[in-house]
């Protein structure tokens, strides 16, 4: 694994909102290619981890280095063009209300890559359209869509600019089972078809079972676990760990 | 190192230091206003798709309410003057009125309620479901195509509104004129103009762009500062009308000392 292309590496990262610290000091290194999924319970800063990662978030300290360049330090310019190598897939898919699904799509496009038809928009997005699954949806309004359209239709905004990073924030969150079990090959064809780098972050093991490579548990600020899902899960000693393995695939 | 933020002291109390806080992250919300409308990339057609949202649609309100207060306001400046027998001054009395005040207050405070919560409701509710943020990682100034384009578009429009209602409300007057004391439209009018100066129509201009920039940059602010998720999105909107109300009424004040200066000299 060590002969790999790390694509991020974190080290010693702190953050606090006031009084509330939410990340002491997580290190992480993230491999070309790989899924990575992190998990932990509501509240222990996963998104703000990726978060920090594309620039919405500043660190408190430590180190966030995307594609070998520190994130906190990049300036604007710089930080938009690190930007576009990195999908976010939001948790509420975060389409934009006024806009149809074309014009969602065309938005990053048209902003960030020049000189291109009107044509050769059209054969992109239909061919994203296509790949998630929902070429119908095209025309229609965000408020139209299902939440598992919303979010497929997500994924297909943020793989409009090629990113090499994909972040996936709660992919599954308020959606059936089948549709997670959807989104969850979604996330796995992305993968293989435009050869991304991901992180999900999750709070579903299945979807964490079925997307990722390794897992990484936050526990208290840092991360309690890391390793294949085997490794980390079905014997994991620490009670928390333990715990959300049981509720997840015995309790349910 | 970590919670360094978390044990810092309060200088004076939590709400006199929150209350500065504010006014230091609002004069920064302007100041950047500022520093980034000059610089490309410019975000014109959302500018007029704004500017048509913003004007266009206000129209049916604006006439209804200027057209009223033309009548209302005839109506109820008439017997004051028959006291003097000095009906016949009615028209420049409404005219001057309508053109210094009455026309850029009314349009500024319908403008605040329909145009501001509107604005602020809608970046509210798009920061609450991450649309802004979408944004943002997308590589697209959020702050330029949103709150750029609409203050942009609201200081231009609020004068042509502006405008538009002083029209609007002396054709209400004049009817109300007419039926009452048969005049003319040609003499209404021709009064009309005599009484009003160019100082009244370019102060009435000056201080709606001025109408118009807070009304746009209020709800902006409000939006893009809202917090608590929905609950956030009713309290942007309604602050936004409040604050943009208060400030207005300030501006009127203002504007009413320096455009005194200069009609002394």
């Amino acid at each position: 694994m060590d002969n790999r292309e790390k694509v991020v590496v974190i080290r010693d990262l702190y953050k606090a909102f006031g009084e509330l610290e939410v990340l002491k000091g997580v290190d992480l290194d993230l491999y070309r290619e790989e899924n990575l999924v992190v998990l932990g319970r509501s509240g222990t800063g996963k998104s703000v981890l990726i978060k920090i990662m594309v620039g919405l978030l500043r660190q408190d300290s430590g180190s966030m280095e995307v594609f070998g360049k520190e994130i906190s330090r990049l300036g604007v310019r710089e930080l938009n063009e690190m930007r576009l190598k990195i999908g976010f897939s939001f948790q509420n898919s975060a389409l934009y209300d006024s806009m149809t699904v074309r014009e969602n799509m065309e938005f990053p496009l048209v902003r960030n890559i020049k000189n291109l038809t009107k044509k050769e928009i059209s054969l992109r997005i239909e061919e994203l359209l296509d790949a998630v699954g929902l070429p119908q949806t095209i025309n229609q309004m965000p408020s139209e869509l299902s939440g598992g359209q919303k979010k497929r239709i997500g994924v297909a905004r943020t793989l409009v600019l090629n990113p090499e990073i994909m972040l996936y924030d709660e992919p599954t969150a308020g959606l059936d089972p089948i549709t997670c079990v959807d989104i969850n090959n979604l996330i796995n064809e992305v993968r293989e078809r435009y050869k991304t780098t991901s992180i999900v972050i999750t709070h579903d093991l299945s979807c964490a079972k079925q997307t990722g490579d390794r897992m990484a548990v936050l526990l208290e600020g840092q991360f309690g676990a890391l390793g294949t899902f085997e490794e980390v899960f079905p014997h994991a000693e620490d009670q928390r760990i333990k715990s959300f393995y049981d509720y997840n695939f015995i309790n349910s | 190192m970590a919670g360094q933020s978390g044990t810092r002291k309060h200088v004076f109390s939590k709400k006199i230091d929150a209350f500065f806080k504010g006014l230091a992250d609002a004069w920064n919300f302007v100041k950047r206003f500022f520093q980034e409308v000059f610089v490309p990339p410019y975000e014109f057609k959302e500018v007029i798709h704004q500017c048509y949202r913003i004007g266009v649609e206000s129209l049916p309100l604006i006439s209804l309410t200027g057209f009223i207060v033309g009548i209302v306001f005839t109506n109820q400046s008439r017997p004051s003057l028959s006291e003097f027998g000095a009906t016949s001054w009615l028209p420049s009395l409404i005219a001057i009125a309508i053109v210094r005040a009455m026309g850029p207050l009314v349009t500024a405070l319908i403008a605040a309620g329909k145009v501001g919560s509107g604005i602020g409701a809608e970046i509210a509710s798009m920061k609450v479901t991450e649309q802004i943020d979408a944004m943002e990682v997308s590589g697209t100034n959020p702050y330029k195509f949103l709150v750029v384009s609409r203050v942009l578009a609201t200081t231009f429009m609020i004068p042509v509104l502006v405008m538009y209602t002083d029209f609007v409300a002396l054709m209400g007057a004049f009817i109300n004129v007419n039926a009452n004391e048969l005049v003319s439209i040609s003499t209404f009018f021709a009064q009309v103009f005599s009484s009003v100066t160019f100082l009244d129509v370019f102060a009435s201009i000056i201080k709606s762009l001025f109408f118009g920039f807070t009304i746009g940059m209020v709800g902006c602010y409000k939006g893009y500062t809202s917090s608590k998720g929905t609950e956030g999105v009713g309290k942007a909107a309604n602050a936004a009308v409040v604050v943009s109300m208060f400030l207005i009424f300030i501006e009127e004040l203002l504007s009413l000392q320096i455009i005194n200066l200069f009609r002394i000299k």
